[in-house]
């Protein structure tokens, strides 16, 4: 770990706030991915056993 | 012979078949360049004689800055290619960016914010840039509120496009604020041409690797957003054929 000195609280303040928002829109659009695709696919999946 | 310019990516079924082997490349590259930057720059550069090591925000705050403004850029090239060509793709990439450029808006401020209060005694001073770029922050929030109030497609995509037009006055007043007023506390530019100006060395490189990991970081969500919305317009299209039946 390097030295932060006097700054240390805010160096780290930043970086877990920024970490954590890019690994949340990371998350959420890989959520919103996968869920869209599930539903997609049981309406393809849907129609084609209708014929 | 088969289509190679730029416009036939507006046909979804092209642009899902190239973005299918385009993302995970560029998804390894970004997560290499992040990792890379930010561990270089936190862990392997020196304190800043003045800022001490408050200077490390800097691989955050400069390309996340940059990138909240470049991606109003981008949604506003999107918007004008949908209001000018009618092509779908464009407008569903625009909206897929807006929560991208959210959360590098929020990083922006966030970091600015805290890098501001040991600097300038003070977390927000209600100054140019600093102004503006809440501004810009405000109107991706409408923006994000207006896709999501509007049931039919086209019209969103209309009402967001002239939108995005009018916010592009705030996303260029948040990149060049410093240089029209000389007042406030912010800083001029980080990065110049001029090497006098320009930060040392010893930064610089770190950031540029983060700049990078940034934008690539940009270009996979919005390659993965953009894929999500055309499965969602034909997910939506099938849906309402069902319906019909």
């Amino acid at each position: 770990m390097p030295e932060l000195g006097k700054y240390a609280a805010e160096v780290s303040l930043a970086y877990v706030i920024s970490i954590a928002l890019v690994l949340g829109i990371v998350a959420l659009t890989v959520w919103r991915s996968r869920r869209v695709r599930r539903a997609l696919e049981d309406v393809e999946e849907r129609r084609r056993s209708n014929g | 012979m088969a289509n190679t310019s730029f416009w036939s990516y507006a046909n979804p079924t092209k642009f899902m078949a190239t973005t299918a082997w385009l993302l995970p490349v560029t998804g390894w590259l970004a997560g290499i360049c992040l990792v890379v930057g930010l561990i270089w720059g936190f862990f392997f550069t020196p304190d800043d004689f003045r800022q001490g090591s408050t200077v490390k925000i800097i691989y955050l705050h400069v390309p996340s800055a940059l990138m909240a403004i470049n991606a109003w850029l981008m949604m506003l090239v999107a918007s004008l290619i949908w209001l000018i060509r009618r092509h779908h793709v464009s407008a569903l990439a625009a909206k897929a960016a807006a929560p991208v450029g959210i959360t590098m808006t929020l990083i922006a401020l966030a970091t600015g914010a805290i890098w501001g209060q040991p600097m300038w005694g003070t977390w927000w001073e209600w100054e140019p840039r600093l102004t503006s770029f809440l501004i810009l922050f405000l109107f991706y929030i409408g923006y994000v509120a207006l896709w999501s109030a509007i049931e039919d497609g086209d019209t969103a995509a209309d009402l967001t496009s002239v939108l995005c037009i009018v916010g592009s006055v705030f996303a260029l007043l948040s990149r060049y604020a410093v240089n029209f007023w000389n007042q406030g506390l912010h800083q001029g530019a980080t990065l110049s041409l001029d090497k006098d100006e320009n930060i040392a060395n010893v930064f610089y490189f770190p950031l540029l690797v983060c700049i990078a990991g940034f934008a690539l970081l940009f270009v996979v969500l919005v390659l993965a957003g953009t894929r999500t919305e055309i499965r969602a317009r034909r997910l939506s299209a099938l849906l309402a054929r069902e319906r019909m039946a």
